[in-house]
């Protein structure tokens, strides 16, 4: 039997070395520290005292407030106009329709859409015209896209984030985005709090019409199609292909709606949106007017059968493309 | 508060005019001390939020009609109509009015579970709408939902199969419409008024009617009865077909109107084509024309054409009311008058204009020189209520380069026309009353209408009968620009200025003739008393 360790290196042999150094050096330079005056030295707790934890400074507490400042702003529109839009143009060749419905929209909204892919939110901020494109914020999951200083950044900057907190009830999250609201910024907001994981849609949360009755902003229902197909969750290597766009009419709560019902009712109008993508407009509001609208959720059968199902929402495809490779 | 139109005496110091010279313009200077200009009113003020107005006008009718939505019910029978391609004009930017009204009648009858609905381009015996101008008009939700079922058409004035004949008016005019419109529970019309000739029971009785329906109305006589055409109770036309709209009420076709009216936004509120008189004008808006103008002159006449073509008009929607035809259409025209009514006093012995590139019946075509003829005698000397603003024995100078040029797959019956008919004679009656049926007939030329994309073989005849009060009232017609030998073949006379063309006006009104010039586009109605 062989030896199969490694050699140790000769600096590391030798009975002085860097390391040793460090770790004689160590001690004497730490009491060294402690018996300088303050402020020179750090301050000493008081016995009895518990200690104040630091600050995070990631995640929900991410402070965005930079990446909306002029250079910042003009540094993403260089990203979206001179990056972002040509590679969503290769990768995702967008159709877009119900522009027209934003005809008579002024002022901020909230732009609220079904969620597949990682694509969804560079699609969005290449479809979404002006003049709420270059003044958008995405609500992107703190524990995700803010986990760690270097990822906050690039999401606050490349697509204008803030972080929402999807784990627990908070308002940080909430206030933040009223504020911007306020401010006359558009937020884009995924209502499913996450990319779907089988293709189907998930419930929609009560965020986005928790902010429009708070901020007194119209919704905008936005349907899409086909990002799924380019990187769905779990898929890191993105392919190629055609999606769709669908934008709705703008939506505001009725007087006597509370944020659960609205949700249900952006839900609902997603729904009839993908229906009017996969069909056409008439047999959609057909569908919308006898309450026959089907669900983003997908018929609730067994997992394969949703699987297979899945086939039948592509426009053009029925039956054609089942949603497994074929296995001979 | 929008500027009313008003008249402007020429003095000495009255800078040139623009006058709109078919794909071009000229800036001509009147003579001063006893010319006139009449200016149209700045566009009106455009309903703040379009969609909301539709649909209180859907639920709150005019007249003796109930809501839309009690009319819609599951199992019955629903006929959207709509003007075609040559309402408005110039094109309007999307969305067209009419996809905003159509989805609405759509939303609701989706909601009371009505499966049965056709659309018809209500187009008589214009050329039929293509996929893109039926796209442009109606949106592609409604034409991707409609088109592919063949649930969406072009109204199809020559299939006897598809023509349902109503009856007979107490004046003898047969009422023969549309059979799937007339067999409907319900029609609803889908309009856009840009003058005060559209509208009415005009909408269903002549959009939807037959050749043997429509001569009864599209006529000499008609029209040289008609003082003005624009001017409902004093328009012959009008009168005939209100009473054929009797005879379809009588007869149980039910007909629920939506009527809009648009601004006179045409060419924008700001640059030199705005209704900005000439001293608004800012340094960068003569730079503007001035470039404009040059650039326009040094490129290729075809080149020309599509870059006036592709324009579309910020035209927007001042009222909309829906209901009972009559009591809509009432409304409708004093929407229309707000706009474009402009008291003038009294006539004078000339009347000059300068013709744009479009007209009704040139949308993404050629302005031939029958349409000229049309353009000028018939819609704009007709702009008026009361009096012509020109007397009668009087001059009337128009500026249109006037080509000797027809398209030839939307007017093919056109050129016939122009150089059989016209190289004959140029006397309205007598054209109508020796070739009218030979060209009503024929059959090629009926062909081309219900396969192609042309205009029916009777329609020349009535774009010169159009004409036929203008050219009864008028002691001649100038056209400055234009194509001497198109000029003369249409029976006027050629003049390459405007001071020849006064020149020449001066053997027939005197030299000190007044002139009035109709400053137009944007459309104006000289209210003249």
């Amino acid at each position: 039997m062989s030896d199969t360790r490694r050699p140790t290196k000769l600096t590391k042999r030798l009975p002085v070395n860097g390391r040793s150094a460090l770790a004689l050096a160590r001690p004497a330079l730490r009491s060294t520290l402690r018996s300088l005056p303050f402020p020179l030295a750090p301050p000493t707790v008081p016995a009895g005292v518990e200690p104040r934890r630091p600050e995070p400074r990631v995640g929900a507490a991410y402070d965005t407030t930079w990446a909306r400042s002029y250079p910042a702003r003009m540094a993403r529109v260089l990203l979206v106009e001179g990056v972002v839009r040509p590679a969503i143009g290769v990768l995702a060749a967008p159709e877009v329709h119900g522009l027209d419905r934003l005809g008579e929209l002024e002022g901020p909204a909230v732009f609220a859409a079904n969620h597949h892919s990682h694509v969804d939110t560079p699609l969005l901020l290449s479809v979404i015209p002006e003049p709420w494109r270059h003044h958008l914020f995405i609500g992107a999951a703190a524990d995700y896209f803010f986990a760690n200083r270097v990822t906050g950044a690039l999401s606050a900057l490349v697509i204008g984030a803030i972080p929402i907190e999807r784990t627990k009830v908070t308002r940080t999250s909430a206030d933040q985005a009223a504020e911007l609201l306020d401010d006359g910024w558009s937020m884009v907001i995924f209502p499913e709090g996450g990319r779907s994981p089988d293709g189907w849609g998930q419930p929609f949360r009560g965020g986005a019409a928790y902010l429009s009755l708070r901020c007194g902003v119209p919704v905008v229902p936005v349907h899409l199609e086909g990002t799924g197909r380019i990187l769905r969750k779990g898929h890191t290597v993105p392919r190629p292909t055609p999606t769709r766009v669908t934008f709705g009419w703008p939506m505001r709560p009725a007087d006597d709606e509370d944020s659960r019902r609205f949700a249900a009712r952006i839900e609902r109008a997603v729904a009839e949106l993908a229906d009017e993508a996969g069909t056409d407009w008439w047999s959609a509001r057909r569908r919308a007017g006898a309450g026959r609208t089907p669900s983003l959720q997908g018929p609730d059968i067994g997992a394969w059968r949703r699987t297979w199902a899945l086939g039948d929402r592509r426009p053009g495809r029925r039956r054609r493309r089942p949603a497994w490779p074929d296995l001979g | 508060m929008t500027r009313p139109g008003f008249v402007l005496e020429v003095d000495r110091s009255t800078p040139p005019v623009l006058f709109h010279h078919g794909e071009q313009f000229r800036l001509e200077r009147l003579p001063a001390g006893r010319s006139r200009i009449i200016y149209p009113a700045e566009p009106l003020e455009p309903i703040r939020h379009p969609e909301a107005a539709i649909r209180h006008a859907l639920c709150n009718p005019v007249g003796d009609s109930p809501p839309l939505p009690a009319l819609l019910r599951p199992g019955m029978r629903l006929t959207i109509a709509f003007d075609d391609v040559s309402l408005p004009l110039p094109p309007m930017r999307r969305p067209d009015i009419r996809q905003r009204i159509i989805e609405q009648v759509l939303d609701l009858a989706a909601a009371a579970g009505v499966d049965d609905v056709e659309l018809i381009a209500a187009l008589a015996l214009h050329r039929r709408m293509t996929e893109s101008e039926l796209r442009h008009a109606v949106g592609d939700r409604v034409y991707d939902a409609f088109a592919p079922h063949g649930l969406l058409r072009n109204h199809d004035a020559e299939d006897p199969d598809n023509l349902a004949f109503i009856g007979t008016t107490d004046r003898g005019e047969e009422v023969e419409i549309n059979k799937r419109a007339a067999e409907s529970d319900l029609i609803v019309y889908v309009n856009i008024n840009i003058v005060s000739m559209d509208g009415g029971w005009k909408s269903t009785a002549t959009g939807l009617a037959s050749y043997r329906s429509l001569r009864h109305h599209h006529n000499v006589r008609t029209m040289t009865h008609s003082r003005s055409f624009m001017d409902r109770h004093r328009s012959e036309l009008h009168s005939s077909n209100w009473r054929m709209g009797k005879v379809l009420r009588d007869a149980g076709v039910k007909v629920f109107q939506i009527e809009t009216t648009i601004n006179n936004d045409v060419f924008g509120t700001e640059g030199p084509l705005s209704v900005l008189q000439k001293w608004e004008w800012t340094a960068r808006d003569r730079a503007t024309f001035l470039a404009l103008q040059k650039g326009l002159d040094r490129m290729p006449a075809r080149l020309r054409r599509q870059v006036f073509h592709s324009w579309r008009a910020p035209h927007a929607m001042t009222s909309v009311q829906a209901g009972e035809v009559e009591a809509v259409h009432e409304l409708t025209t004093e929407h229309v008058y707000r706009q474009h009514l402009v008291p003038v006093e009294g006539q004078t012995d000339i009347l000059t204009m300068g013709l744009p590139y479009i007209c009704p019946y040139n949308v993404n075509s050629i302005m031939n020189p029958i349409l000229v003829m049309c353009l000028g005698l018939g819609y704009f000397f007709n702009l008026y209520r009361g009096r012509p603003p020109v007397r009668e024995g009087g001059v009337l100078i128009m500026s249109h380069p006037t080509p000797w040029a027809f398209h030839p797959v939307h007017h093919p019956s056109y050129i016939d026309f122009f150089e059989q008919v016209l190289a004959e004679t140029t006397d309205p009656v007598e054209i109508e009353q020796r070739y009218e049926e030979q060209y009503a007939y024929d059959e090629w030329y009926r062909h081309l209408y219900r396969t192609s994309y042309a205009y029916h073989g009777v329609h020349p005849f009535y774009m010169w009968y159009w004409g036929s009060h203008a050219l009864a009232h008028l002691g001649q017609v100038i056209v400055v620009g234009g194509d001497p030998r198109a000029v003369r073949r249409l029976g006027f006379r050629p003049a390459s200025t405007l001071a020849d063309a006064l020149e020449m006006a001066s053997d027939v009104v005197g030299r000190d003739a007044t002139i009035t010039h109709l400053h137009n586009p944007p459309i104006l109605m000289a209210d003249v008393t």
